[in-house]
């Protein structure tokens, strides 16, 4: 399984990293969502991303609108990891192509959980 | 803070009287720091004291609110998932099936903590059996703890709770945000009788239930509670009614009129034929 980690702080991009290699991940990173484009374009697809909302260049909700756009990565399950804890961004992001959604803070736990709910294998 | 032994064998044997709880000795770390949030609410300086007045019996309730310090209220949305995948794909469509007569379902969820578990079940309800919604649905939920009653009466949930294991979609179809809290809508919440029930005691009058969850509270008992549980759970259970038990729960010795149904990980038994 891969997966890119898109998020601004090199801190949570390290954490969010950490999580999903220990599940056998193999994992790829951006610092942006301009920078994600970039890595998906020039890598093999990915099975997951978790994206941060607000980045610069390019933030998290363009990116899955991006992606949403391009048939290519349909099977890419897509999960944000944010801030944004108002109703109305969770539901924009839904209906943008988000599959899933987690407020930070968040635990390992948390991360893990919604996987599973993705129908993505979370074992160690 | 350490607690003598004469006082931990007192609320030793005040928990297992009132809950069935059993705690080892080995435990008094636990006592202590369950404890001491109590002791600060109720003004009171030491265990020793507040064994003093459980002794004297001189405050009302504290014994409740002692038993209710002392359970384990861990839980949360689709714990484990796959019992509630089993719900989803297999059981709620057999009973459809085997009810369409009557048009009745009754569920039970006898230890729902905080009510993660019986708005779980109710959402799966709602959002993926459409045909229920001419049905007269029966769903009680249980618990001994009144605090976690009331917690499920008020349907709130902080952003900590709501982030495990709850999906967005069903996130943003069943609550409202209310403050930093998120609550869950009225018409979910109204499908629930909560009521409390001491899994101990002899069960008040129910009507027989086609799915009973008790996750992760059988645990907590020794065998002959156990035993007395299920035996009770066998005259409220539809002879084809479902019973889901948690992870590390069996019937396994206990009861063997009970078996595992074939479905993975479920923790999902039936009573035998
Ligand atoms: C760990 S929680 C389980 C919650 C939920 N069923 C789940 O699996 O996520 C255990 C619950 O059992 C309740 N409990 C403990 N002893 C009980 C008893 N004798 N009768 C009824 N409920 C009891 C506790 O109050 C607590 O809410």
């Amino acid at each position: 399984m891969r997966a890119l980690v898109v998020d601004d702080s090199k801190a949570i991009r390290r954490i969010l990293s950490q999580m999903l290699s220990s599940i056998g991940f193999e994992v790829s990173e951006a610092a942006h969502g301009k920078e994600a484009v970039e890595v998906l374009a020039a890598s093999d697809p990915f099975d997951l991303g978790l994206i941060d909302w607000n980045m610069p260049e390019m933030n998290g909700f363009e990116l899955v609108c991006e992606i949403r756009k391009n048939s290519k990565y349909d099977n890419m399950r897509l999960m944000m990891v944010t801030t944004e804890t108002e109703m109305s961004q969770v539901v924009k992001a839904l209906e943008a192509g988000a599959n899933e959604y987690v407020m930070k803070p968040f635990t390992k736990e948390m991360i893990y959980e919604k996987l599973s709910l993705m129908g993505l294998p979370v074992s160690p | 803070m350490a607690i003598s032994t004469g006082d931990f064998d007192f609320i030793r044997k005040l928990v297992l009287e009132r809950s069935a709880i059993v705690l080892e000795p080995g435990k008094e770390y636990l006592v202590e720091s369950r404890m001491l949030p109590l002791l600060h609410k109720e003004g009171l300086e030491s265990i020793e004291i507040l064994v003093g007045k459980l002794r004297g019996g001189t405050k009302n309730g504290l014994a409740d609110l002692v038993v209710d310090a002392l359970t384990t209220n861990e839980t949360s949305f689709f714990r484990d998932i796959k019992p509630f995948e089993a719900l989803k794909g297999h059981i709620i469509p057999d009973i459809i099936e085997k009810n369409k007569t009557t048009r009745e379902l009754t569920i039970w969820c006898g230890a729902s903590s905080s009510g993660q578990e019986p708005f779980t079940i109710a959402m799966i309800l709602r959002n993926d059996f459409p045909q229920l919604l001419n049905w007269k649905i029966n769903f009680i939920s249980s618990d001994i703890s009144r605090e976690m009653l009331q917690r499920c009466r008020a349907g709130k949930y902080s952003q900590l709770e709501v982030n495990r294991g709850l999906p967005a979609m069903l996130l943003v179809k069943f609550f409202e945000r209310v403050g930093t809290d998120w609550k869950v809508k009225d018409d979910l919440l109204k499908m629930i009788q909560f009521r409390e029930i001491n899994l101990a005691e002899p069960f008040p009058v129910l009507p027989k239930v086609d799915v009973l969850f008790l996750r992760n509270v059988l645990i907590y008992f020794d065998v002959e509670m156990k035993r007395s549980v299920l035996g009770k759970i066998k005259r409220v259970l539809k002879p084809e009614g479902y019973l889901f038990l948690g992870a590390a729960e069996t019937t396994m010795n206990i009861d063997a009129s009970f078996e595992r149904l074939p479905l993975p990980q479920s923790g999902c038994y039936q009573l035998k034929g």
